[in-house]
């Protein structure tokens, strides 16, 4: 697995615009996030920020521009491919599989760099069960680093909706990604679950792993990130560190609708 | 009515106690419990047993088709629809598939039942590959149709080709050869065991599978197939292994069934016989290799217990799988995620048509920014 040298961006948008029929919902957006930042993407609703991730995670294949990941091409790959190469992502909605327990939700990740197929599954070969092995460590681990250790056996739909999220980051980080897409991590949170996942995005980040993050909640997004990009009606209306954005003209008139001069 | 609902709740009680007692059980208790059921299918054909379970038909012959031959293809449709979530109504063409490679490579060419057993399995798994390649992007109901279109393919171009006996079929095929001490004749026991034999391999297989990463791709498929895409895991793939395994299953019982009958023709592979399977694995739990087994046996063995009602054990019959669905219908031994499944109508085949998803997967994902 390479890492970005410095410099070079881990992941890179170049003009990429997304249309659906009539509705721009991506407009010749640029962005490149470096490796090992904890970078977080805001605008109002139905700015475009999950087609960013819809086109990443090869959900939608963008109508133009390029995106690069570690250099390479992905636009418009195959999704598991995209998956196996070293991105992975949370839903908006949380999409658990309901009925699996806990660690097969982790495992099922775990499982897109596992290699056995039928045969050795059903002839129990040595290594099918390594990988079995590997996959119920990793899983266990996996469930431990996001709080949620003595919860591998309940069923994902029986979980707490906070630990609904988090089951879903250890999933996603089951696939051993370079670049984590955590679409609202927050949402529905209390005071205290937003804390914890605070701290949870940071372990992430200081995992060697690089965080894109979507997110409401404008303290939590301030606290963290080390770099920010405001989307408008499909448009990047700016980017910096959250001190300059949080003063950006366009980002508060985009917020508040109103004319900045105007009071 | 709430008679039978307290006797289905009863009934949904008592299976939760042996599972769990299932669940608890230490590893001599099991071998105990399979040694058992093996021992059971051994002297199954035994006069006594018949006497009671047939009095109507020769029980040993009933023993290995319809109810051997029916459990292996439930067994193996229970993979497609069961593991993987795809409704397959054309399954009777692999088990076509299967008769037919014994009945002509062995008629024609003299070819032994052995090696062509495995041609058969190999021929099946390839045509269910050639199936499923184009139509697995397919899904729900879609996929539905077009497998029962290709059922029918089968069965049409069979009745059309003269080189393997048109609609008449083909005839004199030979038994397998004798093994030491074993004769392959009209007397049905050795088939039997030989079915037996099968079912416990297809059941071991189908284990493990389940148990597996391929097992567990299966489910993600059917939970919520985009989730399962976003996660690395490669559907299509899996989709296509679920359907190959299946016919290769069906395509097995093909060619034992060929191997006992002497005679095979293109209406021994009906629409029907697909629906059947399909009405086995549902009635009897999909998902769950107990209650697959259970549902095929019911449906093989009740139209023939109750011949001594001539034409209206039909009626009854299907007056009692209507009766079973209404009561229960997650079958009657559910495995327990296909039950929750079936209860919020979620999981592919679970809903039967209520997830109408066509072939724009894309418009699932949440698209709003």
């Amino acid at each position: 697995m390479t890492t970005a040298t410095n410099g070079a961006p881990l992941i890179e948008f170049a003009g990429v615009t997304m249309q659906f029929g009539g509705v721009v919902a991506l407009s010749a957006f640029d962005l490149s996030v470096q490796a090992g930042q904890i970078f977080a993407l805001i605008g109002p609703n139905g700015a475009g920020k999950t087609t960013v991730f819809n086109v990443v995670t090869g959900v939608y294949k963008p109508t133009s521009g390029a995106i690069r990941f570690q250099g390479e091409r992905i636009d418009g790959q195959k999704r598991f491919r995209i998956t196996q190469s070293g991105i992975a992502r949370t839903f908006q909605n949380v999409r658990l599989f309901p009925n699996m327990s806990a660690l097969e939700n982790v495992m099922v990740g775990a499982d897109a760099h596992h290699r056995t197929g039928a045969v050795g599954a059903a002839l129990g070969l040595p290594w099918h069960r390594s990988e079995e092995r590997h996959g119920r460590e990793t899983g266990l681990a996996l469930l431990d680093f996001v709080g949620i250790g003595g919860r591998a056996e309940d069923t994902a739909k029986n979980l707490p909706y906070g630990d609904q999220r988090r089951l879903e980051i250890a999933r996603a980080l089951a696939t051993d990604p370079r670049l984590v897409l955590l679409d609202e991590p927050a949402a529905g949170m209390n005071p205290a679950e937003k804390h914890a996942l605070q701290g949870l995005i940071r372990k992430i980040r200081d995992d060697d792993r690089t965080v894109l993050l979507i997110e409401h909640d404008m303290g939590l997004v301030m606290d963290i990130s080390d770099q920010i990009a405001v989307l408008d009606f499909g448009e990047k209306i700016a980017e910096g560190p959250p001190r300059e954005v949080q003063r950006n003209p366009k980002v508060i008139e985009a917020y508040l609708g109103a004319d900045v001069d105007a009071s | 009515m709430s008679r039978l609902r307290q006797l289905r709740d009863r009934w949904s009680a008592t299976i939760d106690r042996v599972r769990d007692w299932w669940h608890d059980a230490s590893g001599w208790q099991r071998w105990t419990l399979y040694g058992l059921l093996i021992v059971l299918a051994l002297f199954a054909p035994s006069q006594a047993v018949g006497s009671v379970m047939s009095p109507f038909t020769d029980w040993p012959s009933l023993l290995f088709n319809p109810i051997g031959i029916y459990i292996l293809l439930a067994l193996g449709l229970n993979i497609v629809v069961g593991y993987a979530g795809l409704l397959d109504l054309g399954y009777v063409a692999f088990f076509a598939i299967g008769a037919y490679t014994l009945a002509y490579l062995s008629t024609k060419y003299g070819w032994s039942f052995w090696p062509l057993l495995v041609l058969g399995i190999a021929l099946a798994a390839v045509s269910g590959v050639i199936l499923g390649a184009p139509t697995l992007r397919l899904r729900g109901d879609y996929l539905a149709i077009v497998t029962l279109g290709f059922g029918e393919i089968v069965r049409i171009t069979a009745t059309n080709t003269d080189e393997i006996g048109g609609a008449r079929g083909i005839t004199n095929i030979p038994h397998p050869p004798d093994l030491p001490g074993v004769e392959f004749l009209l007397d049905p026991l050795p088939y039997y065991y030989i079915v037996v034999g099968l079912i416990v391999l297809t059941i071991v297989f189908s284990r493990r599978l389940e148990h597996s990463r391929v097992g567990r791709a299966w489910n993600a498929i059917r939970e919520d197939e985009d989730a399962a895409e976003l996660m690395g895991v490669p559907t299509f793939k899996f989709k296509l292994l679920a359907f190959a395994i299946g016919a290769m299953i069906g395509g097995m019982a093909g060619v034992v069934l060929a191997g006992k009958v002497i005679f095979i023709e293109p209406n021994n592979f009906p629409f029907i016989l697909s629906a059947t399977i399909v009405a086995a694995v549902v009635l009897g739990g999909s998902g769950n290799i107990p209650g697959v087994m259970l549902g095929a046996f019911l449906i093989a063995w009740l139209p023939e217990r109750f011949r001594g009602f001539a034409e209206y054990r039909i009626l009854f019959f299907g007056a009692a799988l209507v009766l079973v669905m209404a009561l229960r219908p997650e079958g009657l031994l559910p495995s327990r995620r296909r039950r929750a499944e079936l209860r919020e109508g979620s999981g592919g085949m679970g809903s039967l048509g209520a997830e109408v998803a066509g072939p724009g997967a894309a418009d699932h994902v949440e698209a709003k920014g």
